[in-house]
Order: C-alpha cells, then structure tokens, then sequence
C-alpha cells in the first residue's frame, strides 16, 4: 500500500513536470521541469528495486546532462518562444492524435494485461551485480561505448568550436 | 506492489508528452528536451520490465540508453550552437534552408 503511494505521489510529479515542460514557453523553465521529471523518475527506479539505475539517472541525467543544457540555454541567451502558422497546425493535429494514442495504450494495458505486479527488491539491482552483468556478458558493447564517447567529445569539439578563431590559433602557433 | 501496467501507463504518457512537445515546440532546446523526455519514458519501461522477467540485462539496457543520450546531448547541443552562430535564431520555423 504505502509503494502504491510513492508510486502515485511521484507519478503525478512526472506527469506534472513533463506537461510544465509543454506549456512553458521560455526555454529555462521547461529545463527546471524536466530536472523535476528525471528526479522522481529516479524514485521510480528505487521502487522497482534498481538502485545503480537510480543512482545513475540522478547523476548522469538530472546532473550533467541538464546542467550541459542549462548552460546553453544561458550561453546563447534563448528567451521566450516565438509562435508561428507551422505550430498551430502540429497543435491542432498532434495533440488529439497522442491523447487519443495513450488512451489506447492505457486501455490495452489495463483491460488485456495478465501481468503480476511488481515486488520491491525481488531483483538484486545494486552496482555490484550490474557490474558483473556489465563488464562479463556485456564487455563488447562497454568497449564500443567509450569508442563512441570519444567521437562524441571529438564531434563536439569540432562543432562548436569557432572556425575563425581556430585559424587565428593556427596563424599565431 | 504496483502492477506493472502503471509503470507502463505512466512511460506510455511521458513518451506522450515527450511526442507532443517534440511537434507543438518552436524552440529547437526545448524540441531536444522533449527527446531527452522520450529516452526516459522508454528507460521506465525497460526497469519495470525488467523487474517483470527478472532480467537484469533491461537495467544495464539502461545504462546505454543513458551513455547513448549523453553523448547524444553533447553532439547535439554543439549543433545547436553552431546553428545559432550561422542563422542568428534558434526558432525551429527559421531554420529552413533545405525547404523547397
């Protein structure tokens, strides 16, 4: 009883986060919600029993990656949002069609699902036991993941880095 | 004891909400947040499956999705600044130089 209580308390904080995220119209706002949405997420792991995840969500998610987000934002000085013809058109289409698709969805689970429901702590999520599953069974795919890491520091080197100011620097060293 | 159709409604509106946001957005930050909202409803769906089948391999499925995103976030933010630095904009409707 008490986890459906969780559940639901944070549950109802994600969907609130992420619909703050749709009607925000500055930029800054919609990543404060997002950071919301990600922090309770992370509850949501800890109640499924998968503390690591929880843990890297928290840090890699609602850290770095928001703060990297939060900096641009800054750095390029984005204010509030222009609306323009292209928006209402996606407004008045997009926004029935995906009510009508999670209604569908919701529906689905709830009427034909057999699923048992979940006990918390029935599956050992802690960093010890990830990190046998992920330096044993999944070792190729970490290794190619720090290949992809590096392109990805590489190509974010190269595109934001201004052209000019590299051939100055090219010029004087 | 959540049945894990909650978990599964509760992902199915985040990637919803992450859909409605990617097509009603002009600004093109916040159409790269909504992306990051998708990658996490899907994340959800992962776990509470993997709670389900008692597969570990769903949580360390995560783990990449999140590196995936990261450098994802990286590349793409770089992007944006670039964008920003040639068009003067960052309004999604003004960036249109491949429209016929």
């Amino acid at each position: 009883m008490l986890h459906l209580i969780i559940f639901l308390v944070f549950g109802l904080i994600c969907v609130a986060g992420a619909v703050n995220l749709l009607v925000q119209s500055h930029p800054i706002n919609s990543a404060l919600s997002l950071i919301a949405v990600m922090a309770s997420l992370a509850v949501e792991y800890l109640l499924l029993g998968a503390e690591f995840v929880a843990a890297v969500q928290v840090i890699i998610y609602a850290g770095a990656i928001m703060v990297l987000f939060v900096f641009v934002i800054m750095l390029l000085n984005a204010g509030v949002e222009e609306r323009t013809s292209g928006s209402k058109v996606a407004v008045i289409f997009g926004v029935p069609g995906v009510l009508i698709g999670s209604a569908l969805v919701a529906w689905v689970l709830l009427t034909r699902s057999d699923t048992n429901p979940v006990n918390v702590g029935a599956l050992p999520g802690d960093p010890k036991t990830i990190a046998g599953l992920l330096f044993h069974d999944f070792l190729l795919p970490f290794e190619i993941t720090s290949v992809l890491v590096l392109i990805a520091i590489m190509g974010a080197v190269v595109l934001a880095s201004h052209p000019e100011s590299v051939q100055q620097a090219k010029r004087e060293g | 004891m959540v049945p894990l159709s909650y978990y599964l409604i509760l992902s199915g509106i985040l990637f919803a909400c992450g859909v409605t946001g990617f097509l009603i957005k002009r600004n093109i930050i916040t159409i790269f947040m909504s992306i990051e909202l998708m990658l996490n409803g899907v994340n959800l769906s992962f776990v509470a499956f993997a709670a389900q089948w008692k597969a570990l391999s769903g949580q360390v499925f995560v783990f990449f999705v999140m590196v995936v995103a990261a450098a994802e976030a990286a590349v793409g933010l770089a992007i944006i600044i670039s964008v920003y630095r040639n068009r003067e904009t960052l309004n999604v409707d003004r960036v249109n130089l491949l429209k016929l």
